[in-house]
C-alpha cells in the first residue's frame, strides 16, 4: 500500500544496459524516401536487375497504401522523409571479413551486448551474424556450417551467391503487399540472415542474428528468410538492441520462414529494443511482419518471443499450415512498462488436414503501459480435423496499466476444434507479503512471480536465451509493483 | 526475547488494538484466543509487518531491537516466523524454488554460504518426513491445488527448515480435519525448543490440546483481558467468550 509504493519507488529506474552508442564513422543515405533512394540502396548492394524491380513494384505499391491504424496503439504520425533508409559504418560496405578484419569497435560493442562473436568463445555453440544498422558486420561458423551444406549468410551476400533461392523464395510467404510495412520493407530493406537447410539435415548448432541500431534518425529494415528443405531441422535466434535516444525510431522488419516435408524450424526472439524512458520519450517502434509456411506435410514451426523492449510493438508471428498434418506454435511473452504499448499475437491459417496450433500467450502489463494480445485462427474449409488451443493469461501490476485480449476464431469446418482459455490476474499484495515474510526483497518477489506466470514459455527458449530473458523480465519490471 | 508494550494499530482509521501488553521468554509457547474480531489476526500481521496497518502508540522488541522499524523482510531473516491462515498461490513458481530462496534469504543474513542443490535437496528431504509429504510436493507451484490440510503441512514445512526464533502461528488449525491437525501438530512440537518461542493465534480450544501451550491469554475487541495457562483454555472453552466480557479487561 502506501508504504510500500514508496518503498518502490526508491528502486532506482531500471537501467538500459544496452543503451550505449557506439562512436564509429558511418556511410548514411541522407534522410528521404523516394524512387531515387530505393535504386540507390539497390546500388550500393550491387543487386541484379529483378530485386531493383521487385523493390520498385513495393514502393509503388506503399506509396498506394495509408498506415493501418486497427492497432490498438497510438503515436504521431510517423514523418518518412525524415528517415535515413540507409546507414553502414565505413568500410564495410561489402559484408563480412573475417573477424580480424571487423573494426575492433564494434566488435567492443557485441562483447557489451555479450553477443559471441568470437568462435572460441564461451558460447561457442551459437553462430552469429551481426547486424549493425544496416549491414552484416560479422558472420560466424561459416565454413563449420558449410561442410553440412548449410547456408547462413548476410542477405546481400545470398543475393550475390544464391539469386535463384532468392528468387524463388522472397515475398512468397509475406508479399509485398500484405501490409503498409512489409511493402516499405521490401522497398527498402538492406540487410538480414539467409538461412538454407538442405534435404535431411539437422543443424548442427543454434543459429542466430543480433540486430543493433546504432545511428541516430536511421530505421532498421531487415529482412529474413530461412528455408528448411525435406526432412531438415534448424533452431534460430534473434536478439535485438538499441542506443537510448530521445527520437522514436523505426524498426520495420519481415521475416519468411519457409518449412517443407517433415522440415522443423523453431525461431527464438528476444526482443530488447530501447523501450523509451519512464515519461514515454524516446523508444523504437517495432513493426514487424513475421510468417511461417509448413508448406509440406508434417511440416513444423515453432514461434517463441519474450518481448521486453521497444516503446510501440505490432507484431503478430503467423503460421500458415498448408501442409497435411503440419503443426505451428506460438509461445509469447510481452511485457510493457512505463509508457510502452504492444498489440501482438498471432495468426494460425489452418488449410492441411489434421493441422494443429498451439498459442500460449502471456502478457504483463506495468506502469501506464498498455498490453494487447490479437490473435486470429482460422480454419478453412478443407481442413479436415484441424485442431487449436489457445490460451491467453495476463498479468497486470498496479492499477494504472491495460491488457486487452482481441481472439478472432473463424470456423469453416464442422470436424475442427478449437479451444480458447483466457485469464487476467494481479500480483497481489497477499503474493508480496508471502514472498517477504519468508525473508525474500520486492525485487526478487517480483521477478519470481513473473518467472512463475511465464514459465511454459520460457521453457521453450534454448538455454543461452532463457537465461538472459529470465533476467530481462526481472530487469524490464524493475520498480514497477505498487 | 519479544516485548510487546500498550501496542495499539488502526486499519483505515479504525482501531484494532488497543494496548496490548505480552512478554514472550525463549522457549515458551504462548496461545492466543478470542472470539472473530478481536485482533487476532492484526496482531501476526503487525508482528511480520504486513502493510496497510497504523501503529498509533506503543512498542514491539525483538531480541533488544525495534521491531517496528524493520522491513516485513528483514524480520524474516532475524527469525520471525508467520505460519499463514490462508497461504496464498504462486501459480508456476515451484515450491522448492521458494524453499530455496527463502532458506538463503535468511543464510546470506546470518552470513551463511547459500546451500547448493544437492544439500538443499538433502535437507528438504529430511523436513518433509516431519510434516509425512512426499516430495512430489516440492515441485509443484506454491500452494497450487493443494488441499487445506497441505497447505497447512506447507507452512509447517517452511519452519522446519528457517528454524525461527519466533514462530507466529496463525490459526494454523483451521479448516484442519483431525488427522490432519494431528500431523501439524506433531510437527510443531518436533520443533518446540528452548531458544525458540512460539506465538499461537487460535480460535478453539481444539489445537491446545495437542500443542500444550505454557501460557495462554484473550484477545477481546484489542487488549488482552485475561491471561493463564493451559486451564483457562478449557475454562473458556466450556462458558464461551461471553463469560471474559461479563469480567471486564484484565487488571
Amino acid at each position: 500500500m502506501a508504504e510500500q509504493k514508496q518503498q518502490i519507488e526508491e528502486f532506482v529506474p531500471s537501467e538500459y544496459s544496452a543503451g550505449f552508442v557506439t562512436e564509429i564513422e558511418s556511410d548514411s543515405l541522407p534522410p528521404g524516401l523516394s524512387e531515387e533512394t530505393v535504386r540507390e540502396i539497390s546500388r550500393i548492394k550491387g543487386e541484379p536487375e529483378f530485386l531493383l524491380e521487385w523493390r520498385l513494384e513495393a514502393y509503388r505499391h506503399w506509396l498506394t497504401l495509408e498506415t493501418p491504424e486497427w492497432a490498438h496503439v497510438n503515436y504521431p504520425e510517423i514523418d518518412y522523409q525524415a528517415i535515413s533508409y540507409y546507414s553502414a559504418p565505413k568500410d564495410k560496405k561489402d559484408g563480412p571479413k573475417s573477424l580480424d578484419e571487423v573494426d575492433p569497435e564494434l566488435l567492443r560493442t557485441y562483447e557489451k551486448l555479450g553477443v559471441p562473436l568470437e568462435e572460441r568463445a564461451r558460447l561457442a555453440g551459437v553462430a552469429v551474424d551481426a547486424v549493425f544498422d544496416s549491414v552484416s558486420v560479422a558472420n560466424t561458423f561459416q565454413d563449420k556450417l558449410a561442410e553440412e551444406g548449410i547456408l547462413f549468410m548476410p542477405f546481400s551476400k545470398a543475393v550475390k551467391q544464391h539469386p535463384e533461392l532468392l528468387k524463388k523464395y522472397l515475398g512468397s510467404v509475406v508479399s509485398y503487399r500484405d501490409n503498409y510495412y512489409a511493402a516499405l520493407n521490401s522497398a527498402v530493406f538492406s540487410d538480414g540472415s539467409f538461412v538454407y537447410i538442405p534435404k535431411g539435415v539437422r543443424c548442427p548448432m543454434e543459429l542466430s542474428t543480433y540486430f543493433r541500431i546504432n545511428a541516430a534518425n536511421t530505421g532498421q529494415f531487415e529482412r529474413t528468410l530461412i528455408i528448411a528443405d525435406d526432412d531438415s531441422h534448424v533452431s534460430y535466434l534473434e536478439g535485438c538492441t538499441a542506443p537510448m535516444r530521445d527520437e522514436n525510431q523505426l524498426h520495420a522488419a519481415v521475416v519468411e520462414l519457409v518449412a517443407m516435408d517433415r522440415a522443423e524450424i523453431k525461431y527464438s526472439t528476444v526482443q530488447n529494443w530501447y523501450p523509451g524512458d519512464e515519461n514515454g520519450k524516446g523508444g523504437i517502434y517495432n513493426f514487424v511482419t513475421k510468417r511461417a509456411a509448413c508448406r509440406g506435410e508434417s511440416s513444423k514451426v515453432s514461434w517463441t518471443q519474450v518481448e521486453t523492449g521497444s516503446a510501440i510493438t505490432w507484431k503478430y508471428p503467423s503460421v500458415i499450415l498448408q501442409g497435411d498434418n503440419s503443426t505451428g506454435e506460438f509461445y509469447s511473452v510481452a511485457v510493457t512498462n512505463n509508457m510502452q504499448q504492444a498489440d501482438t499475437g498471432t495468426k494460425m491459417i489452418h488449410l492441411g488436414k489434421n493441422t494443429t496450433s498451439t498459442i500460449i500467450s502471456k502478457g504483463i502489463s506495468a506502469g501506464r503501459s498498455s498490453n494487447a494480445y490479437r490473435g486470429l485462427v482460422r480454419i478453412g474449409p478443407n481442413a479436415e480435423n484441424a485442431r487449436n488451443y489457445t490460451e491467453c493469461d495476463s498479468l497486470l501490476m498496479g492499477d494504472t496499466c491495460a491488457a486487452h485480449t482481441f481472439p478472432y476464431i473463424e470456423v469453416k469446418n464442422p470436424t475442427a476444434q478449437v479451444e480458447h482459455e483466457a485469464s487476467t490476474s494481479k500480483i497481489s499484495e497477499d503474493q508480496l507479503f508471502y514472498c517477504k515474510q519468508r525473508g525474500m526483497d520486492l525485487e526478487d518477489a517480483v521477478s519470481m512471480i513473473v518467472n512463475g506466470f511465464c514459465k511454459e514459455v520460457i521453457h521453450q527458449l534454448p538455454m543461452e536465451f532463457a537465461v538472459e530473458a529470465q533476467n530481462l523480465l526481472g530487469l524490464s519490471l524493475e520498480g514497477s509493483v505498487g | 526475547m519479544l516485548e510487546i508494550k500498550n501496542l495499539h494499530a488502526s486499519v483505515d482509521g479504525k482501531d484494532i488494538l488497543k494496548g496490548i501488553n505480552l512478554t514472550v521468554k525463549p522457549g515458551e509457547v504462548h496461545a492466543i484466543m478470542g472470539p472473530n474480531g478481536a485482533g487476532k489476526s492484526t496482531l501476526s500481521n503487525v508482528l511480520a509487518g504486513r502493510d496497510g496497518y497504523e501503529i498509533t502508540q506503543g512498542s514491539v522488541t525483538f531480541q533488544d531491537e525495534d521491531l517496528l522499524a524493520l522491513e516485513a523482510e528483514e524480520r524474516a531473516r532475524r527469525g520471525v516466523f508467520l505460519a499463514f491462515q490462508y497461504p496464498v498461490e504462486i501459480p508456476g513458481v515451484s515450491n522448492i524454488y521458494l524453499l530455496k530462496a527463502a532458506l538463503n534469504a535468511v543464510r546470506t543474513h546470518q552470513g551463511l554460504e547459500e546451500l547448493d542443490a544437492m544439500d538443499f535437496l538433502t535437507l528438504v528431504r529430511e523436513k518433509l518426513k516431519l510434516v509425512k509429504m512426499d516430495e512430489d510436493f516440492m515441485y509443484r507451484g506454491v500452494n497450487e491445488g493443494f488441499s487445506g490440510g497441505e497447505k497447512k503441512r506447507n507452512e509447517i514445512l517452511q519452519m522446519a527448515l528457517l528454524e525461527p526464533t519466533l514462530a507466529i502461528l496463525d490459526e494454523t488449525d483451521s479448516g484442519l480435519d483431525i488427522d490432519a491437525l494431528k500431523t501439524v501438530s506433531e510437527g510443531v512440537n518436533a520443533l518446540r525448543s528452548a531458544d525458540r518461542s512460539i506465538v499461537m493465534i487460535t480460535h478453539y480450544q481444539r489445537l491446545l490440546d495437542y500443542i500444550v501451550p505454557d501460557f495462554v491469554h484473550v484477545l477481546s475487541d484489542g487488549q488482552i483481558v485475561k491471561s493463564g495457562d493451559k486451564e483457562l483454555a478449557k475454562e473458556l472453552e466450556s462458558k464461551g467468550y461471553s463469560w471474559v466480557h461479563a469480567e471486564g479487561p484484565a487488571a
